[in-house]
């Protein structure tokens, strides 16, 4: 006979293993937590400075006989920009070290003057200063991420430029600004120049393409499958096809748009266009079981009250069985479209990983999505590419976020009781 | 077995004609038959009660009426049912038609998430019933008074229909089904999911529908089935047992499972 003692040492037991298997579950969500602390918090500390820029202050006194004010084009900008470099640091003789004063600016900053010129041609006979960008290799250092101690032989600024700079510190020439180019230009050799407007273009067009084709065939195909299809040897295969193709590694998709879509097809390389097709294959199973899903969750008794009236196997899935799935058909196609915007490998197949300075305009224009472009900055050896990669990091998952937060708040607006 | 062509004796009852009639009806889910040759005059005018305890076949003997049971691809229909001297199963015939003159109201009340108004109108809507608005408007006002529904909705119309109490939904499916202006109107067990009041509002509704039109309800409560009937059928393991006048079936059935069945010894 089992007494009172074992009885109630079993329940202690019993206790101890209930709050050992919540602990593990805390555990398991602290870690969780923890991770994603640190992930986020590395590409924020790293990438929050790509949206500041170093400038610098350069003084002009440009005469009306040194341009050509209709005919900007044929100014020698560049010229008028080192010149003034030149004035502001004198004594700079040899060539080397020319150069590396010139180096100081952006080598776009001509183009800056150009069109602080055009925009207010009352500039020319007078004195004016105008704030262009300076070179990585000083935005780096203003950012603290060159080490000033290192043996000049190990640095990537040379005693001679940091002489200028400290210089240029101290007359107030040299200022962290708000970088706003950042998201109005495409991509650039000159980590400075560098913009996402080019990838993310690329990305809202590459996804356009992959909603038009993925999301009326992918409801279409699963109204057929839940609402009309018989159930058979054949629609079996194909479900258990759709849950596979599911599954498929992207890359694969990526092939198959290379092999398809660009050499049978002729669909443009690097286009938003063949982007979209390769994406659309890929979203289409997510969007055909989200859909396929909220189409069953509908509950029967709205199908029989329909059809009790008389009304058309068609026309009860047009009034109120569809209707009343759209709020879960429209969060499984955000979410597959979410997945979609951070889809890299396939468009590396189609050549959408090329360099390309120009921002998309239509959906044959050459183009590169935000993945790819992380993953084109990631790669490249400049050391001001390192925050770029970062702030482009936060911008797809700012878009992430948003797309899913867009998926909570349809079907929580949209949810009915029944 | 089947002990249908009773004598009757009311002859309001007798001169009733008869608007559907089942022949030898089976149906069968599968392998399985879940109602073995079913015979059955549904008369004009008269409310026809089918009781018996679950699972006795009398749910998918209502749904063989306006061929409901089609949605169910397993299910499989035998025998002859006739609306007016015609075969409602013979291919030519539609069943979207078919379903206009014989509605049907659910055991759970089940109106579309929409307003009031499109509750009602949708049925007249999708046959094309009425042509402009303001004749819609006249066949939702009736169908809602018909329905003893209109004085507590008139003033909120647009609202979801979906908001009103059990009863109320109830009677709105009712309104619903009869917009389209039906010969005959199923009912399967319309008032399982009510409470006692808004049972009462029901059961007295069917007793006025009655004039305009052929009801047929399933039901598990005996009592209501003496209440609102005229007629009665009570359907056991797959068979009808039994059929005759209501008074007659729970003072004086023929059959012993019947009698077993109103004196509940079983169900």
């Amino acid at each position: 006979m089992s007494g009172e003692p074992d009885y109630a040492a079993r329940l202690r037991r019993r206790h101890r293993s209930e709050m050992r298997f919540r602990f593990y579950g805390l555990l398991s969500i602290a870690l969780a937590g923890v991770i994603l602390v640190v992930l986020i918090g590395s590409i924020v500390l790293k990438g929050y400075s790509a949206f500041w820029q170093t400038h610098v202050r350069l003084d002009f006194a440009i005469s009306a006989e040194q341009v050509d004010i209709d005919n900007l084009r044929e100014t020698n900008w560049g010229g008028l920009v080192k010149a003034t470099l030149r004035d502001m640091a004198p004594g700079v003789t040899g060539r080397r070290d020319k150069r590396k004063l010139y180096q100081f600016v952006s080598p776009n900053a001509g183009y800056d003057l150009r069109d602080a010129i055009a925009a207010d041609p009352g500039l020319l006979g007078t004195e004016f200063s105008l704030w262009v960008k300076a070179s990585d290799d000083i935005d780096m250092l203003t950012k603290g991420h060159l080490d000033r101690t290192l043996p000049e032989s190990d640095r990537r600024v040379s005693d001679l430029e940091l002489g200028w700079y400290d210089r240029f510190v101290g007359e107030g020439r040299i200022e962290l600004r708000f970088n706003l180019d950042f998201f109005t230009t495409a991509d650039s050799r000159e980590p400075e120049e560098a913009g996402i407007q080019g990838a993310l273009m690329g990305s809202f067009l590459t996804l356009l393409v992959t909603l038009a084709l993925s999301f009326p065939v992918g409801v279409m195909a699963a109204v057929y499958l839940e609402e009309f299809a018989p159930k058979n040897r054949w629609t079996d295969i194909i479900e258990a096809n759709i849950n596979n193709l599911a599954a498929v590694p992207s890359i694969v998709f990526g092939l198959l748009g290379l092999a398809v879509v660009i050499s049978l097809f002729g669909v443009p390389r690097s286009a938003p266009l063949a982007g979209g097709i390769v994406l659309a294959l890929m979203t289409l199973p997510t969007i055909i079981i989200a859909s396929r899903a909220a189409l069953k969750a509908v509950p029967p008794s709205i199908r029989e009250a329909a059809t009790g009236l008389g009304a058309s196997p068609h026309q009860v899935v047009m009034h109120h069985v569809l209707p009343l799935a759209m709020p879960g058909i429209l969060t499984g196609t955000i979410i597959g479209l979410a997945q979609a915007l951070g889809e890299s490998a396939p468009l590396l197949m189609i050549g959408m990983v090329a360099f390309i300075v120009d921002t998309p305009t239509g959906f044959t224009d050459p183009a590169t999505v935000l993945p790819v472009q992380i993953y084109i900055w990631a790669d490249s050896p400049e050391r001001a590419f390192v925050e770029k990669t970062s702030a482009a990091i936060m911008v797809l998952l700012a878009f992430l976020a948003c797309m899913n937060a867009t998926a909570v708040w349809l079907r929580r607006k949209f949810e009915r009781r029944w | 077995m089947v002990t249908n062509g009773q004598q009757d004796e009311n002859p309001a009852h007798a001169a009733a004609r008869v608007k559907m009639q089942a022949k030898k009806v089976a149906v069968f889910y599968g392998e399985a038959q879940a109602l073995h040759d079913v015979d059955l005059d549904i008369r004009e005018h008269t409310v026809t009660a089918l009781i018996g305890p679950s699972g006795c076949g009398k749910s998918t003997f209502l749904r063989c009426l306006n061929r409901m049971n089609d949605v169910i691809d397993i299910c499989r229909v035998e025998g002859r049912i006739m609306l007016d001297g015609e075969d409602i199963n013979t291919p030519s015939l539609d069943t979207v038609h078919l379903r206009a003159r014989v509605g049907m109201v659910f055991q759970k009340p089940n109106p579309f998430p929409k307003t009031i108004y499109d509750n009602v109108a949708y049925g007249p809507r999708i046959h094309g019933m009425t042509s402009g608005k303001s004749e819609l408007d006249e066949v939702v006002e009736t169908s809602l008074e018909r329905a003893g529904l209109w004085k507590e909705v008139r003033d909120r119309l647009d609202e979801p229909g979906t908001g009103l109490s059990g009863g109320q939904q109830q009677r709105l499916c009712i309104a619903r089904s009869i917009a389209v202006n039906p010969e005959v109107i199923l009912m399967d067990e319309p008032c399982s999911a009510l409470d006692p009041i808004a049972t009462a509002r029901i059961e007295e509704l069917i007793d006025e529908l009655r004039t305009n039109f052929t009801i047929v309800i399933v039901t598990h409560s005996m009592q209501q089935a003496a209440r609102v009937s005229q007629r009665t059928g009570f359907f056991h393991l797959g068979e009808l047992v039994e059929v005759g006048n209501t008074d007659q079936i729970f003072t004086n059935p023929d059959d012993q499972r019947t009698q077993d069945y109103i004196t509940g010894r079983f169900g």
